[in-house]
């Protein structure tokens, strides 16, 4: 008898998706009419016959997971990585039990609870100690064990001055800390989590990545999906990619073969550009209208080629502003090539006298990126503009435009050196010596 | 805060905490779920057992937050039962001048049809729009989705039990005695619920699919008011259609109340009672068989 507690064959989810044709501007009565039955007629087939109603001119099928086999062992922790869009939800709603597959099947060992968004349940009018029972209650909690762990759920939460007050009048991060205090202590075989721990501030991130931790300890089985690779590399046991519904041919289970995958992957579909430039209407925003965005060289080519960690890069920003605006600030955030954050960098940043001054009308900006500071790897730029305070104009993770480049070689000018180091940066700092103790 | 999560992972990353042995090791006797498309639960009934106290706890739930923020809270239980009383007394006992059951005031036999009715009907109505209204649950948590519906029933027995307590102080207001036929009582109860249950199970799980069906309730509950015995005696019917006015399920079970309540002043009419009977249990079985055929899709379709 095999260890495994979830084992899935060809599993597979079908959708109905209708679609809009595209419709001319000026169109006949007789048009809307002669639609309008057709879609009337279809949609009372479809009650006759008891199916779904899909509205549209042209129905398709979308298979949102495809032909998907896996077999996960008893206290594995697998990250469940890919895009949005490639299945990742609909796969957790079927191991949940909230959907049923359209093909294939799965064999599932144990109690199963998923937390697809904390909280869920709660009611506003309730008090925090009934919510809890509730939502116990609704995550498969029996009575009994909600009163015994009640006052551990109560502690975990930082909540003992609320506890009786409606939740309705909780501060948001109190009532995400209490929904998140509830699931943490279900106890089930299985845990399903779907990048709930984004939430929080970092002290409590922290409690519940090591609940998290806990749960996995104990020989039990957790599903984590998340963007965030830092946390998969740091957390899993092992990984699971999904592109497009599916799984990707021959890939092995090493947690970073699969990220590495994931990413070039990634990388290659999004354009692995060093330059960006204004498609249009991208981003067009009353004060601002980014142009073009790249990592230049010396000569303010864009740098297509991995570059030497000693050579000089820029990054150059070329904008339009429309509009004076006191507030308006521009930067970059980089990323590593596991979409950790590493850095910002903001024009801003320099003191009111000596700062860039934005005036409207059309200007490039120039960021020198320090020589011989990153170590080798694939890296992301995301430009960043905002008023400051008020809101963002380009936002990293949400609008931002986004460029690439690669740091090979030219670490160290020491002849052992001659690849990546470890750690995340891989700075030239000079050594001196002086003798000591002699006489 | 994406980078912090990544450093706090790094920085503890044993996977081996130090509250081993605290808590509960997995439990021994894990069942093995098999999904497959198409596939009809096999233990249905013990999984619906299983979760028996989430059903308390949701019925818990809509009993609680019925009244929150509210002026009058309960009092709207006993307003609207008292005021339709008043109302189909004067219309149909005064003015259309109505034959009462036996003996019994005409007050007191309208709020004994009053009772099963608002029973029957807040029940059908709320456990109608039940699943929509914890689309949430339903699309984030699995349990057996019967449990929703089933729950909301339960709301509308505790106002019923409001209203029994003001029938009792109508009786005594009255002095009039109920007979030994009350120990029945609540069988009837359990009927008006069952009764109103199959309906409502097959509309709100229609509901899911059809919005449409939102609007069918409060017509077939405005119009289920005039086609049952309620502010009238079932006994004015002529007596050849009586068994026909009894294919509306609510006939037999109104006309069951009048029997417990007005301790045989109203006589049972046995093959009209059976073919309401027959038609609550017709509902029931459809019910839940289409409800069954079509929850796990729900969550798709919400």
């Amino acid at each position: 008898m095999t260890d495994a507690v979830i084992r899935a064959e060809g599993l597979g989810k079908k959708y109905l998706i209708g679609h809009q044709v595209e419709r001319e501007r000026y169109r006949s009565l007789r048009d809307v009419i002669g639609r309008n039955v057709t879609a009337f007629t279809r949609s009372a087939r479809d009650v006759i016959a008891g199916r779904q109603l899909v509205v549209g001119d042209e129905i398709e099928e979308f298979w949102a997971l495809k032909d998907v086999n896996f077999e996960i062992k008893r206290g594995e922790v697998v990250g469940i990585i890919g895009r949005n869009g490639a299945g990742k939800s609909t796969l957790l709603k079927i191991l949940s039990r909230i959907t049923e597959p359209s093909a294939g099947r799965v064999e599932i060992k144990g109690r199963v609870a998923s937390l697809l968004e904390v909280g869920t349940g709660f009611h506003p009018e309730l008090t925090g100690r009934e919510n809890i029972y509730l939502n116990g209650a609704i995550l498969g909690m029996t009575r009994a064990e909600i009163r015994r762990k009640f006052d551990e759920i109560v502690a975990f939460a930082e909540i003992e001055k609320f506890l009786d007050t409606p939740v309705k009048r909780y501060s948001s991060g109190m009532y995400v800390r209490l929904a998140f205090a509830v699931a943490a202590h279900l106890e089930p075989e299985i845990l399903i989590i779907d990048e709930v721990l984004a939430v929080g501030d970092a002290e409590f991130q922290k409690k519940c990545l090591g609940k998290m931790q806990d749960v996995a300890g104990h020989g039990r089985t957790v599903l984590f999906v998340s963007h965030n690779m830092g946390a998969v590399d740091a957390l899993c046991s092992s990984a699971m990619l999904l592109e497009k519904g599916a799984q990707p041919k021959e890939l092995s289970d090493s947690v970073r073969a699969t990220i590495s995958h994931y990413l070039s992957s990634q990388r290659s579909s999004e354009g692995s550009a060093s330059e960006w430039s204004n498609p249009g209407r991208e981003i067009d925003h009353p004060v601002l209208q980014p142009l073009y965005f790249a990592v230049v060289d010396l000569d303010g080519k864009a740098v297509t080629a991995p570059a030497r960690n000693d050579e000089q890069l820029h990054i150059v920003v070329r904008f339009d502003v429309r509009q004076n605006d006191p507030a308006l600030n521009i930067g970059i955030a980089i990323f590593s090539g596991r979409s950790e954050e590493l850095l910002w960098s903001l024009s801003s940043d320099a003191d009111e006298t000596s700062r860039v001054q934005l005036q409207k009308g059309k200007q490039e900006l120039y960021c020198a990126l320090p020589k011989r500071f990153l170590n080798e790897g694939t890296y992301r730029i995301e430009l960043m503009a905002s008023l400051h305070c008020r809101e963002w104009i380009a936002r990293p993770g949400h609008n931002s435009p986004i460029i690439f480049f690669e740091i090979r070689g030219g670490l160290s000018d020491s002849p052992y050196w001659m690849n990546a180091r470890p750690g995340i940066l891989a700075p030239n700092w000079s050594w001196t010596r002086s003798p000591v103790g002699q006489s | 805060m994406k980078h912090v999560l990544a450093h706090a992972a790094i920085a503890s990353r044993p996977l081996t905490g130090e509250g081993a042995g605290t808590a509960d090791a997995p439990q021994a006797h894990d069942r093995t779920i098999v999904l497959e498309a198409g596939r009809a639960e096999r233990n249905y009934w013990s999984d619906l057992w299983h979760y028996r106290e989430l059903f308390a706890i949701l019925a818990w739930r809509d009993v609680a937050v019925r009244y929150k923020q509210t002026v009058i809270g309960v009092a709207w239980a006993l307003i609207r039962p008292f005021l339709t009383m008043v109302v189909f007394t004067v219309v149909f006992g005064k003015l259309a001048g109505l034959p009462s059951d036996g003996q019994a005031p005409y007050p007191v036999m309208v709020f004994a049809g009053l009772l099963p009715w608002f029973l029957f009907s807040s029940a059908l109505a709320d456990a109608s729009g039940s699943l929509i209204g914890n689309a949430n649950l339903i699309s984030k948590v699995y349990f057996p989705r019967l449990v929703v519906p089933a729950a909301s029933v339960i709301v509308a027995l505790v106002d019923f039990m409001i209203n029994l307590a003001m029938l009792a102080l109508i009786m005594a207001y009255y002095r009039f005695v109920p007979g030994w036929q009350i120990v029945f009582l609540p069988g009837f109860v359990l009927l008006a619920m069952v009764g109103s249950l199959g309906p409502a199970l097959w509309i709100t799980a229609l509901n899911v699919k059809y919005r449409d069906f939102r609007y069918v309730i409060p017509f077939i509950v405005q119009f289920g008011l005039y086609i049952s015995p309620v502010g009238f005696s079932s006994s004015v019917v002529p007596e050849q259609w009586r068994l026909l006015y009894n294919l509306n399920p609510l006939v037999g079970v109104i006309d069951g109340f009048r029997w417990c309540l007005l301790g045989g002043q109203s006589p049972l009419y046995m093959p009209g009672f059976l073919a309401s009977l027959g038609v609550v249990a017709f509902f029931l079985w459809f019910g839940i068989r289409y409800f069954r055929r079509t929850e796990r899709t729900f969550a798709d379709m919400m």
